[in-house]
């Protein structure tokens, strides 16, 4: 066989077009594009609202579900029950001095309703864009009010609040290196700062001003139609917990206003 | 030569294409530590939940009076004492994970991911392979039946054909025909995992259950016990120790030592609504200071 025939084998044209394909595929996943650019949903992201970028509807009303730990939800527990948190000896003391009487009076019954613990009280939310990349969450438990805000620069001399400060972000399941799989595949993270002092349990276990509360929030579509929202809860408290307390909480969405309640805080 | 070329491309697209199958997941395996920072409320190790403590359940009259039959003293029976529950187990035991898949080793994908056993649940197998589900006539095993799909990045999984179980560890029972939806959700280190659970026969309406767990160096712990080996707890054997219609002991359990009303005790779809905090909050005084099991400073159990 000469070699001009060899050229035009029909099996070797077909062996260089396959190295081809390889060295090409190659060249995309390992060593990317030749300018080092973001990869595209990353830019996305950058370019355009949060709520034009959002992977999923979280606007709505929702109503929690409370199917477990239901005695430190639904009801004030015991005063000194403390089962389930890495609480330091310091928050022990001060939990130790809970009085929800003397609290009553001196008119701190919302420190059990900030930002730490509030999404696993049982309530409805009434979740709306307040602009294109505001969050407003409005929870009728304590009348209470939240802002996630995307792209938002702290500023460190902000003053603490109930609800402190929220910086949101849509976080590709997969990191931010590699495209998801579906524009879906991404969460919700809530990063909240400057809080004032509270509670994490309702009979008087505190968070101090230090403490940092990172949250994620999945949805799930159900084949008949039903959302459902879960929220996974992480505090950070270096001076009243020696480990972080991580909780989660179940949310149903409402097909209206139905049950919406505003009720002001309490103790009980 | 021309079947070398041919080869060495074949083999070359294929490990490319190997490649970018396995980066189309997240990866799950390894072994992610309970966060149980809840109540004992039956994921907790140790006593467990409250007798007649249905709090938050949607059960149905008939599921609330088969419970209220239960006896504690069941599991001392020989014929149960080395029995394992059922996967749904997996949203109420105390224990972490140990995930690990398993591969084609053509291709790498994953064929199958496994949940390792505890010593009272056995080895989930989910299974990747878009095998079908049995028949429903095929048996129930411990285990049941397990399939899986990545849904947006989140695994979703299924699982039916199990045997009877439990929804609580105070004799709220699951039956045959109950179903289970899992999906994991991966933040980083932190590890989400919801339940949904249906059964015709004693829910009036899905349940769902969430637990977290925590990327670890380490194995759960205990990753499995001992073998079990029956003995004598003092049931004599083919003896079902419960508590006949209107007899149980336990029946205020709830309202005497927590001052929860007795009719959220008994469940119901009702009490997991706010609308129920509405209901009872007025009525609720507080119970007395807490006095033991309160847990506290270094009494918290990671597991």
């Amino acid at each position: 066989m000469s070699g001009a025939t060899r050229l035009a084998s029909p099996y070797l044209l077909l062996s260089r077009t396959c190295l081809a394909v390889v060295a090409l595929l190659l060249a995309v996943t390992i060593t990317g594009p030749a300018n080092a650019q973001p990869p595209p949903h990353v830019l996305l992201d950058a370019q355009v609202s949060a709520k034009t970028s959002a992977p999923f509807d979280i606007s709505g009303y929702w109503t929690s579900v409370i199917t477990q730990n239901w005695r430190l939800r639904m009801v004030t527990p015991p005063k000194g029950y403390y089962m389930g948190i890495p609480m330091t000896p310091a928050a022990k003391q001060v939990a130790d001095q809970w009085d929800p009487a003397k609290e009553e009076a001196s008119g701190g019954q919302c420190k059990g309703y900030g930002a730490a613990l509030i999404m696993t009280l049982p309530e409805r939310l009434r979740v709306t864009w307040q602009d294109d990349n505001t969050l407003r969450m409005d929870i009728d438990a304590g009348m209470q009010t939240r802002a996630l805000r995307f792209g938002h620069e702290r500023s460190v001399s902000a003053k603490a609040t109930l609800q402190g400060d929220s910086v949101a972000a849509w976080i590709p399941r997969r990191g931010p290196a590699v495209p998801p799989s579906t524009p879906s595949a991404r969460y919700l993270k809530v990063t909240t700062i400057h809080m004032l002092p509270g509670y994490l349990r309702k009979n008087g276990v505190p968070y101090s001003d230090k403490a940092v509360l990172t949250e994620f929030y999945d949805l799930i579509g159900e084949p008949d139609g039903e959302q459902w929202m879960i929220v996974t809860t992480k505090v950070d408290d270096p001076i009243y917990l020696e480990d972080p307390l991580i909780l989660s909480a179940q949310f149903k969405k409402q097909a209206n206003s139905s049950g919406w309640d505003p009720t002001p805080c309490s103790v009980k | 030569m021309r079947r070398t070329y041919n080869q060495a491309a074949i083999i070359f697209l294929a490990l490319v294409t190997a490649g970018l199958r396995l980066s189309a997941q997240i990866d799950l395996s390894g072994s992610w530590a309970a966060r149980n920072y809840g109540d004992a409320l039956g994921n907790r190790p140790g006593p467990g939940p409250t007798p007649v403590d249905y709090l938050g359940l949607p059960i149905n009259e008939n599921a609330r009076e088969r419970a209220l039959l239960y006896s504690p003293s069941q599991i001392s029976m020989p014929e149960r004492m080395c029995s394992l529950y059922a996967p749904i187990y997996v949203l109420l035991g105390p224990f972490g994970l140990k995930l690990s898949n398993e591969t084609e080793p053509r291709n790498g994908t994953t064929t199958a991911w496994r949940i390792a056993a505890w010593e009272d649940m056995g080895t989930i197998t989910i299974w990747m392979d878009g095998r079908p589900h049995p028949s429903a006539n095929a048996p129930h095993e411990p285990g049941g039946f397990t399939t899986g799909v990545w849904e947006d990045d989140v695994l979703t999984t299924f699982t039916t054909h199990m045997k009877t179980g439990v929804l609580r560890r105070n004799g709220v029972a699951t039956t045959d025909r109950a179903t289970l939806k899992l999906r994991f959700f991966r933040h980083d280190d932190i590890l989400t995992v919801t339940g949904r659970i249906d059964d015709p026969l004693v829910l009036t309406e899905p349940l769902y259950l969430t637990r977290t767990f925590q990327l670890s160096k380490v194995p759960p712990y205990p990753a499995v016990g001992g073998p079990c080996i029956p003995g004598d707890e003092g049931v004599p054997v083919g003896s079902v120790p419960h508590y006949l219609p209107g007899k149980n002991p336990f029946l205020f359990e709830m309202t005497t030592k927590y001052n929860i009303p007795h009719e959220a005790a008994l469940g119901g779809a009702e009490t997991m609504y706010p609308d129920f905090r509405k209901k009872i909050r007025d009525s609720y005084e507080f119970p007395k200071p807490c006095t033991a099991d309160c847990g506290g400073p270094g009494a918290f159990p990671l597991r």
